[in-house]
């Protein structure tokens, strides 16, 4: 197990070093943010004066050196436009992304396991149809358009749910979570069920496709033998062997729901890390781009570990053969 | 007293390619603590037999027509909230291949205990402390600590050891047992046929095993019912069926084992093959492979005959008789 956890971790580095390489490249080659930090009639020499302050006059690899350095101590730069470390900007708004995110992962799951189990279990029937037809709506429906759906039902219609911002957070651990006081939650439903939309009709096709074939399986049968009630069957049975798969992709879609979240956020205005990048975006704050994108490369990698280790707990097969590895 | 009455029990199969009759006119009766052989080879309708009885068919399939009598009760016409109440608690299954009958991700425990629970109110200990007395009755050791385990860490013969602990649980009046040695080792077959036939002895359960080797039932059954293509061609008690076959089709099953007096002497095999149940022959299903095939079994198809002793034969030119005779 520990061999194995080390393999992952030395795998883990590569990517992260290659990603460096990709993202601080990539994002230097586009525009010169000296346009948009100093003010047109500035004369040559306060353009210099700013290249220099900045280190945009050194060679590009002494610039990629000097970044790697700096990220190797856990600097990535400094916001050109807030004037604070890039990384604590980028943390002091991660915690409404990171709630919003885990929000919409328990949405997605609490609702495409039972429909997908429930249309594997009558996939002939017309439940399981018209179940498997709407789950074609969450993957097609675009994201904008749901979240001004769902503010236009929820929000203006019939009232029952505020429409934008994040109401009252409580301090936990440091950060400022809405989830754990009824006003901020009221706040989180409409952003994080416009998230879960697409993940839960993900989490339906893989349900029912799991269940469809774990149905066939002997280990059922002989449950039914057994005179084991269908919903212990469907519940217990077949939902716990189905887990695996799901849990695979449902760790790589946390992250891109933690990573990409920008148009929900955007929607709701949201104040959370994709609402950041798009500013930075717009502002060609660099620094805040680079360190966004190593955070979010940080993320997937700490994810896929994690869903590693879950997968340990799930199959005991996995187990025994981590033991012995 | 009667445990289980087979009458003319229909199970079809509706596919794509037509109606297969799997079982097709099967009749049997087992009494308490009786063993009955169900022999034929594969896709003769024996395991789907089987499955009928605990009415545990998979679509297409369907049991269309027969009654299956337990203990007076009409199960083919039993509610399917009655009849999950008799199954694993009265009627139990052991499957073939003992790989796949338990549940990889759930522990021993749990997939004992469930099967007790299922059918009575008792705390968790208490079903426990039946599921390490079933475990210990089908000589696992330790059976407290293998509780905790899950199947992957028991070999083969110690699964299906398992899973002949949970058809014990509830204190079955009947057993299925589909080919449940046929995916083990030869040792650990015989071993698992003395204790099934040891249990089966000291609790006065009924027991039907399914299998294809003759051999198996010679020493286990008390009759056996031979199966070919959805029906029963031959049935009586063991000794006399082995000794002295009356159908053809049995004569050659028996022609085709290998034996100890019969050293240097060629194997004989019955020719052709199982025929396509969804394009059945004409006449007797046995007709095309028989040797002693006529012109009237290929008019019209046998009814089952009585012979007297239990002996039930389905067939024109039966060997019995013709032994009779000369």
């Amino acid at each position: 197990m520990l061999v194995y956890l080390l393999r992952r971790l030395a795998q883990s580095v590569f990517v992260l070093i290659a990603m460096m390489i990709v993202v601080f490249f990539g994002v230097y080659m586009i525009g010169n943010p000296v346009d948009i930090l100093i003010s047109p009639d500035a004369t040559p020499a306060e353009i210099e004066e700013t290249m220099a302050r900045f280190g945009f006059d050194q060679p590009v690899y002494i610039q990629f050196l000097k970044f790697v350095g700096n990220a190797l101590q856990g600097d990535l730069g400094r916001s050109f436009v807030h004037g604070e470390p890039a990384v604590q900007l980028i943390l002091s708004y991660m915690p409404a992304t990171l709630e919003l995110a885990a929000l919409g992962l328990l949405f997605s799951v609490a609702i495409g396991v039972p429909l997908g189990v429930y249309a594997g279990y009558k996939a002939d029937r017309w439940q399981g149809r018209a179940i498997m037809t709407g789950s074609i709506f969450g993957f097609s429906l675009p994201n904008f358009w749901v979240g001004m759906l769902f503010i236009l039902i929820f929000a203006v219609q019939l009232q029952w749910l505020p429409s934008t911002g994040r109401g009252d957070t409580v301090e936990v651990l440091g950060m400022r979570l809405s989830i754990f006081s009824s006003n901020g939650l009221q706040y989180m439903i409409l952003p994080a069920l416009t998230l879960a939309l697409y993940k839960a009709s993900l989490v339906t096709r893989l349900a029912r496709a799991g269940t469809q074939e774990a149905l066939t399986q002997d280990y059922v049968k002989f449950a039914r033998a057994k005179g084991v009630s269908e919903t212990r069957i469907l519940f217990v049975h077949v939902l716990k062997n189905i887990m695996i798969p799901i849990i695979t992709v449902l760790g790589l879609e946390l992250g891109s729901m933690i990573a990409f979240a920008v148009v929900t956020e955007t929607v709701f205005a949201w104040p959370g890390m994709g609402k950041l990048l798009i500013d930075s975006i717009t502002t060609l704050d660099r620094p805040v781009i680079v360190a966004y994108l190593m955070l979010t490369v940080i993320i997937f990698i700490v994810i896929n570990f994690t869903v590693d280790v879950i997968y340990t707990l799930l199959d005991p097969r996995v187990r025994v053969k981590g033991e012995a590895a | 007293m009667s445990v289980l009455e087979l009458r003319d029990l229909q199970t079809h199969f509706f596919t794509d390619a037509g109606v297969v009759k799997a079982v097709d006119g099967v009749s049997f009766s087992l009494d308490e603590g009786e063993v009955l052989g169900l022999v034929g080879e594969s896709g003769s309708g024996k395991s789907v037999t089987g499955f009928s009885i605990l009415r545990l068919v998979d679509p297409p399939g369907r049991v269309v027509g027969g009654q299956i009598n337990f203990r007076g009760q009409d199960l083919a016409a039993l509610p399917e909230r009655e009849m999950r109440a008799l199954r694993g608690n009265k009627i139990a299954m052991i499957f073939q291949d003992p790989m796949m009958t338990l549940n990889p991700v759930l522990k021993i425990e749990t997939q004992m205990v469930e099967a007790v629970r299922a059918h009575e109110k008792v705390s968790h200990a208490a079903a426990r402390d039946r599921a390490i007395s079933a475990l210990d009755k089908v000589g696992i050791p330790s059976p407290a600590e293998r509780l905790a385990a899950y199947p992957h860490q028991f070999s083969g013969g110690m699964r299906q050891r398992v899973a002949i602990a949970i058809a014990l649980l509830n204190g079955p009046d009947l057993i299925v047992a589909d080919e449940p040695t046929t995916a083990l080792d030869v040792t650990i077959q015989s071993q698992i046929l003395a204790e099934v036939q040891e249990l089966a002895r000291d609790t006065g359960t009924a027991l039907i095993w399914i299998t294809h080797d003759l051999a198996v039932v010679a020493g286990l059954a008390d009759k056996i019912s031979v199966m070919y293509a959805g029906r029963i061609v031959e049935s009586g008690p063991t000794d006399a069926v082995l000794t002295a076959p009356g159908h053809p089709y049995t004569a050659g099953l028996l022609g085709s084992i290998p034996g100890h007096g019969r050293r240097g002497e060629r194997l004989t095999q019955i020719p052709g093959m199982a025929p396509n149940m969804a394009h059945m022959p004409q006449g007797c299903a046995f007709g095309p492979r028989c040797p002693h095939v006529s012109d009237t079994c290929r008019g019209s198809a046998p009814q089952i005959t009585d012979y007297g002793t239990g002996r039930g034969l389905r067939c024109h030119h039966p060997i019995l008789a013709a032994e009779g005779a000369a």
